[in-house]
């Protein structure tokens, strides 16, 4: 008997408190997500009233391009189409070269600190690289005669996005490096003495071994970068709150506004969009669990 | 012949190690002088910074921008960086604990649904934090939690919960179960194993969740942003936008501010550095 409930007495506080701040809070978000204002079941006109903000879903401002706010969710995904395959490469690209080099260890912990720093912290940094007068591109600017580009470049509803964008792969590609170099670490060196017999190039090397090598960690870096994409809402928040306008407004954002700024609150759409923004997150982690029982 | 060839080879892998180490060190500054920065903007006085806090014709270092952050009015940092204080330790330990024993149970039992639980603890780490506040602030609404640092600890402490789980789970298993067996025919009980055996070979794991789940409760924002509204209740990260201000940014002011809220968390990675990186690589790589 004692036998049988050992292992589940091990698991009652884990039980207690994920059921009542985790699992019971996410189904009654889905409930809240189906009714109106006065607590009365209104199917999906939430998730219809939000589809139809402009400033939530506007496919057609990137047809026309005549404003530059495409709406939360299209935001979203333009940051995981730039920021993702940019934090992969020069993630991996850092932890090939500073493998090499010497003050490579060094140098690696500097940049792994975008991950050890406060997001609000960085969003102040990226604020501050970007300053019209202070900030160190516009001197940068300045110095190699682009004086006429430079500018606040977080100000403006057409720069804001890919600003913030870029910003946050600096932010973030400490991350990707580290994995990286914990997965070139683990491949046999044998193989790379072997090529090198064949006489094998660098060049050739590289793609056929170490990036198949690498597989495991990309998926990894992958999964992670494209959850920490959709999540995002510190850097966004300290810097424009979404604004100018709403041309750096993403989804995190938008449910928080719902449901915590505006007034009067709106707990149904705020909650349709965090429905949404989690089916998106499941579709990655799902991902990251068929390939985890693949290998 | 066959020397010459010999010689251009060389030249040639000497040229690769040089370009190697001019683009490593180019790529590497890019990342590294925003922060420098940031800490030379936050003891210089705006005059001297407004046009870049790279010139350095006039300098004058001054203390001045850390004690007017530490002693901001209404939301002054010293007292902010006491309440994340005292928010993060517990938040810090309480799950851990809980996890070590949730993590123990999935490792060392067979039992019904227990692949079928673990696969839903490792779903549940991806869940938003959006997915969950609307309820979690309506429940700390009801029962008086809100504004109340308790109710922050729980959210957390449970939020914690699954990522923890599932990498002292696999830190389990890579541990020998023949000490444990051995103890259990000598008539220790399950919790006795768990505390005297298990918990102290499980101790470098501890260290890492310990860096991670620390930086990470420190560093939050979102959840002490609804959870948290009077200004003598405000955690450290949250008084940073409110020292930005709306308009004009004081540079010294607010750089001076970050500096002193990020001070906690880089004194953590410095000090538990391996552990730290292990952590966020063995939680991504096993996995």
């Amino acid at each position: 008997m004692s036998r049988r409930i050992t292992p589940f007495l091990f698991l009652i506080p884990t039980f207690l408190l994920v059921t009542i701040f985790v699992l019971f809070p996410v189904v009654n978000t889905i409930y809240i997500s189906f009714l109106n204002q006065e607590g009365e079941f209104i199917g999906l006109d939430n998730y219809a009233e939000i589809f139809s903000r402009k400033d939530f879903w506007n496919p057609q401002a990137l047809l026309e391009g005549k404003t530059h706010s495409y709406g939360a969710l299209i935001h979203n995904g333009i940051w995981v189409l730039i920021h993702l395959p940019l934090s992969l490469f020069f993630g991996l690209l850092l932890a090939v070269l500073l493998r090499e080099v010497k003050g490579g260890a060094i140098i690696k912990s500097i940049i792994f600190l975008g991950m050890v720093i406060p997001l609000i912290v960085g969003g102040i940094l990226l604020r501050f690289i970007y300053d019209d007068r202070a900030g160190i591109l516009n001197g940068f600017l300045r110095v190699i005669g682009l004086e006429s580009l430079a500018r606040t470049w977080t100000a403006f509803p057409h720069t804001i996005l890919l600003a913030l964008i870029l910003g946050s792969v600096w932010i973030w590609v400490g991350f990707s490096m580290i994995v990286y170099s914990a997965g070139l670490e683990g491949i046999p060196v044998e193989l790379f003495e072997a090529a090198k017999i064949d006489g094998a190039s660098r060049w050739r090397t590289f793609w056929r071994i170490t990036v198949p090598m690498l597989r495991p960690a990309t998926i990894v870096i992958v999964t992670m970068t494209t959850l920490w994409e959709l999540k995002i809402f510190d850097i966004v928040w300290v810097i424009q709150r979404g604004g100018p306008g709403s041309a750096s407004n993403v989804m995190a954002l938008d449910m928080y506004m719902d449901a915590f700024f505006n007034i009067p609150p709106n707990f149904g759409t705020a909650a349709a969009i965090a429905t949404i923004l989690t089916i998106l997150t499941f579709g990655v982690a799902s991902y990251m669990v068929y390939q985890m029982v693949k290998s | 012949m066959r020397k010459l060839n010999i010689v251009a080879r060389l030249k040639r892998v000497k040229g690769f190690t040089i370009l190697t180490h001019i683009i490593a060190w180019a790529v590497s500054l890019i990342w590294i002088i925003p922060f420098l920065g940031v800490v030379m903007a936050s003891m210089r006085p705006y005059p001297e910074i407004v046009n870049g806090w790279w010139n350095f014709e006039v300098f004058n270092p001054t203390l001045d921008g850390f004690f007017r952050a530490w002693n901001f009015p209404n939301t002054p940092l010293s007292r902010a960086m006491l309440n994340s204080l005292i928010v993060t330790i517990p938040s810090t330990f309480i799950p851990i604990l809980v996890a070590a024993l949730g993590a123990y149970s999935f490792a060392r039992f067979k039992f019904p649904t227990r692949d079928l639980l673990f696969l839903a603890i490792v779903l549940l780490q991806t869940i938003p934090q959006q997915m969950v506040i609307v309820p979690i602030y309506n429940m700390m609404a009801r029962v008086g939690l809100w504004d109340n640092y308790i109710g922050l600890i729980l959210v957390h402490s449970a939020f914690a919960l699954p990522w923890q789980i599932f990498f002292l789970r696999n830190f389990f298993s890579t541990l020998p179960v023949e000490v444990e067996e051995a103890a259990r025919i000598d008539g220790a009980s399950h919790f006795k194993i768990f505390y005297k055996i298990v918990l102290p070979l499980t101790l470098p794991a501890l260290a890492s969740l310990t860096a991670l789940q620390f930086v990470w409760v420190w560093n939050d924002f979102f959840f002490a942003l609804v959870l948290i509204g009077s200004p003598e209740k405000k955690l450290a990260p949250q008084v940073i936008p409110m020292i930005r201000g709306r308009l004009f940014i004081d540079w010294q002011l607010v750089c001076a501010a970050s500096v002193i809220v990020t001070i906690i968390p880089i004194a953590i990675y410095v000090v538990l550095q391996r552990y730290y990186v292990r952590g966020i690589v063995a939680g991504a790589v096993k996995g």
